[in-house]
């Protein structure tokens, strides 16, 4: 059998980090390692779909699609061929509070990638005809993901609407269709204008290759872009829940209920540590076999098929500013259930509240975590996007390599206040039911 | 009007760099697989244990023994061991397909010896407590009717049978009742039958040294002993020519389309011209079909065609998600390239373009420690041994058009393809039926 003494110690990470700003208000690191002969390239912007505006929703991500479009000196098409014949991948992704660009290459195409973020964030080219094949994609997208699925976007696109009173918080990020289909080529001008000046956004290059070089490339690409004013942010804040609201949806093609709450959090940025108190406990909630809810809902009382706790709308519990939130989700046999589930993860909670963690169980989630980070970060496409992500939501591209240090730091009296605000006032619950159960 | 800026060209590539790893057979006859590659200080385990067996209850026990192989050993129960898992930052999870059981880890590469003697742990006496297996049992069921509502698992399943009827090949989901009927000494059996180390690989890639990891294997795996029984697997069928099947699901806003058809394998000489005919057709973004159903006309988000390795056949497949609507002018464009594919040859451009996609992307995916990890389990496992890896690049290089033109029209013409449409059959089967032949 292990004994403490003999467990190995958390991994640490040492990436090395090259931070600078351009005159146009780019923010650029560099992240040199040269163990592999690959690069990666990531532009991440600061909008997401909480800023889109009213009566266009799924706006941020269809402009992610237009992103692809061709750009002032690439026509349609151009971008992905350079990248793919350069034995490269690319691809784009939209979430709340940023939209991220990303390109892994072959190391000796490093100055071509560059020139193709450049070349997007000087101008996309945006046409009425690549403005319709995009919305007609993005209709198969959602279809595909969410109106042809069982389970489609639940819950992240109907549990923000219960949560939240406002439309920054509360409205579907993909979008209506009749919002989509109204979309012109004069708000994606306008939205390109209002959010994608270098000072709204982050450079990150992560790979093999020499720093003053790559630094003089990124000079030479992205220097010549005209500075434009940077965004104010809007306070997205809203007041804390007052009580447990409750709703239903219904889905036509699921064949059994499910269940998902969410709770409010506390703010990242007012209190880094009692929130990295919440993302061990939502490990220590649903990661695992030993973890608490697996244990009593899935193995001890046999209530639920699976059962799953995580931060923010996606499961990065590290990508989301105010507000954002704690989700639990389940599935499960029999609706008849569902009150003895919410029963029975209020009773783990309230545990958890009252007697903290068990011995060791506090420092193996920080572990588990710490061995997660680092697995993700051996992918130069992960480092770079990560690296950029923190620079752009933290202002500290490196706070990602001290997360170790910080996770072990947190104590069982962090643990035990975290679990204790997970109150019913402080919750929306929201059921489904299965409009195909047989 | 300003001149349009000059796209950068490329610098010099560099040479790929060898990769440092040793191997060994134990006197188990499980070959060991350890390469050092040190990025971050993890390591990565994948065992992969032959599982291809023409049994009738096979496909439900196989899967039922997957999902508790890892609930309890002689010494822990299902918490202690998942405890004894997390305190080395440790996951492990369970895979199966018809070839093979796959007990993939990753976990902090100072814990590899105590990772190891888990998985022998679980190897030699994992312990199938009948409370474990009543539960998990219950809630596969459960998992296989929730995938059975999806259009994609719904199109996947009939394809395969399509491909392969009568195979173990030709099934990828239990049954319920099957699985329903699989008792906790049924699954005890099939362990002590099939979970032998003789014909077994393991592969191990990380911060180590091989020598190293060898031997922690050699000492964590002696107890583990044993030879399966010799596989008696039907030959496959061939693929033959069928009408397209239509699998109703009513008020479906998408149809789900699957192709397969016969492939090459890697060893095979003609391999590196078909896996570059396919990333012309539809298996890279810059494809002909992808440029044609999504950038151009809008039919389908992820369009993708692949060639997929078992062990007794490669195969091509392509698939799509297209609104109800276009279905049938997405099968005439689908139907369009791939017979383009098969009738005349692609352009210099075309070829170069995915050659060095097809090296660069090879390069990526062996980039990391995990995916070094899948890949060489991939490539062992099917026969194919890691020198391929460096090799391959230069076969890439000297693939010509006649080539590609020549297993284009053997593999890629649609007449060589069964297909499948999962959709709103009401709704798409008038207008498929005046295109193809549908049943």
């Amino acid at each position: 059998m292990l004994t403490t003494s003999r467990l190995p110690a958390p991994p640490s990470l040492s990436f090395e980090l090259i931070r600078h700003t351009l005159r146009n208000g780019l923010r650029v690191v560099l992240a040199p390692d040269r163990r592999a002969p690959v690069v990666s390239i990531a532009v991440l912007y600061d909008v997401g779909f909480r800023s889109e505006p009213e009566g266009r929703t799924g706006f941020a991500h269809l402009f992610e699609h237009l992103m692809f479009q061709g750009s002032a000196n690439l026509e349609k098409l151009e971008h992905f061929h350079y990248v793919q014949s350069s034995g490269g991948l690319f691809n784009g992704s939209t979430h709340l509070d940023y939209t991220s660009y990303f390109e892994v290459l072959p190391a000796h195409a490093l100055e071509r990638g560059l020139f193709l973020e450049a070349d997007r964030m000087r101008s996309p080219r945006i046409t009425e005809e690549n403005l319709t094949n995009q919305i007609d994609v993005v209709k198969e997208e959602i279809r595909v993901n969410v109106l042809n699925r069982p389970y489609g976007g639940f819950p992240w696109l109907q549990l923000p609407q219960l949560m939240y009173d406002t439309f920054p918080n509360a409205h579907n990020g993909y979008g209506g269709f009749e919002d989509l289909t109204n979309a012109t080529v004069a708000d994606a001008s306008a939205f390109f204008d209002s959010y994608y000046a270098p000072a709204n956004a982050a450079l990150c290059v992560a790979g093999d290759f020499d720093p003053a070089e790559a630094a003089e490339m990124v000079e030479r690409h992205f220097g010549p872009i005209r500075r434009r004013k940077k965004p104010q942010r809007p306070n997205f804040g809203e007041p804390p829940l007052t009580g447990e609201r409750r709703d239903v949806v219904v889905d036509q093609l699921a064949p059994r209920p499910a269940l998902a709450m969410g709770y409010r959090v506390v703010d990242p940025a007012a209190d880094f540590t009692r929130y990295l108190a919440t993302v061990l406990l939502a490990e220590i909630l649903s990661n695992g076999d030993a973890s608490r809810l697996h244990r009593s809902l899935v193995q001890s009382k046999g209530l639920v098929t699976d059962v799953n706790a995580y931060l923010g709308t996606f499961g990065d519990p590290l990508e989301e500013r105010d507000p954002t939130r704690l989700n639990i989700t389940s599935h499960y046999a029999d609706r008849a259930a569902t009150g003895a589930v919410v029963a029975a993860i209020d009773e783990e909670l309230d545990r958890l509240a009252t007697d903290g963690a068990e011995p060791g169980e506090l420092r193996r989630a920080a572990v588990q975590l710490a061995a997660t980070i680092s697995q993700e970060l051996d992918q130069v496409m992960n480092r770079s996007q990560e690296f950029a992500k923190f620079e752009l939501l933290f202002s500290d591209a490196s706070l990602i390599q001290r997360l170790p240090g910080l996770l072990n730091e947190v104590t069982d009296a962090d643990l035990r206040a975290v679990a204790g605000a997970l109150t019913t006032n402080n919750r929306a619950v929201l059921e489904l039911v299965p409009g195909a159960a047989k | 009007m300003t001149a349009l800026l000059q796209v950068p060209g490329l610098a010099p590539a560099a040479k790929p760099k060898k990769l440092s790893y040793s191997e060994r057979v134990l006197s188990s006859g499980l070959r060991v697989v350890a390469i050092r590659r040190p990025t971050v200080p993890m390591v990565e385990v994948r065992l992969r244990i032959p599982f291809l067996s023409a049994k009738p209850n096979h496909l439900a026990r196989s899967a039922l023994l997957a999902g508790t192989i890892r609930t309890g050993t002689a010494e822990r129960d299902r918490t202690s061991l998942a405890i004894a898992l997390g305190d080395l930052g440790a996951e492990l999870s369970v895979g199966r397909d018809a070839d093979r059981l796959l007990l993939s880890a990753s976990g902090i590469a100072a814990g590899l010896p105590a990772l190891l003697g888990l998985y022998a742990e679980i190897l030699t006496s994992a312990s199938y407590r009948q409370a474990e297996v009543t539960g998990e049992r219950g809630r596969l069921i459960e998992r296989i009717t929730m995938s059975r509502s999806q259009a994609g698992v719904i199109a996947g399943e009939a394809l395969a049978e399509r491909m392969s009827p009568g195979h173990p090949y030709g099934r990828t989901l239990a049954d319920a009742p099957a699985v329903a009927a699989t008792t906790a000494a049924q699954l005890r059996s099939l362990h002590a039958g099939l979970v032998r180390p003789d014909g077994a690989l393991l592969v191990i890639v990380g911060d180590i040294t091989p020598a190293r990891a060898l031997a922690a294997a050699e000492s964590a795996l002696a107890g583990w002993t044993g030879a399966a029984p010799p596989v008696q697997a039907p030959p496959l069928p061939p693929i033959t020519e069928r009408p397209l099947l239509i699998v109703d699901r009513p008020g479906s806003v998408q149809t789900a389309f699957r192709f397969g058809g016969p492939g090459l394998p890697r060893q095979d000489e003609r391999f590196p011209a078909f896996q570059l005919a396919n990333l012309i057709f539809g298996g890279y973004f810059s494809s002909r079909w992808v440029e044609n159903i999504r950038e151009r006309k809008g039919f389908s988000y992820s369009p993708r065609s692949a060639i997929e390795h078992a062990k007794l056949r490669s195969s091509f497949t392509v698939s799509a998600d297209v609104a109800t609507e276009v279905t049938a002018p997405a099968l005439l464009e689908t139907l369009y390239e791939l017979g383009r594919m098969a009738s005349s040859p692609v352009t210099e451009a075309e070829l170069e373009s995915v050659r060095q996609y097809a090296i660069g992307t090879l390069a990526l995916s062996t980039a990391t420690q995990a995916g070094l990890a899948s890949t060489a389990s991939g490539l062992l496992g099917t026969g194919v041994e890691l020198e391929w890896l460096a090799s391959h690049p230069l076969r890439l290089a000297k693939v010509t058009v006649a080539e590609v033109a020549e297993v284009a029209a053997e593999f890629l013409a649609p007449r060589r393809l069964v297909g499948v449409a999962v959709g709103d059959a009401g709704a798409i089967t008038a207008p498929l039926a005046g295109i193809v032949e549908v049943e």
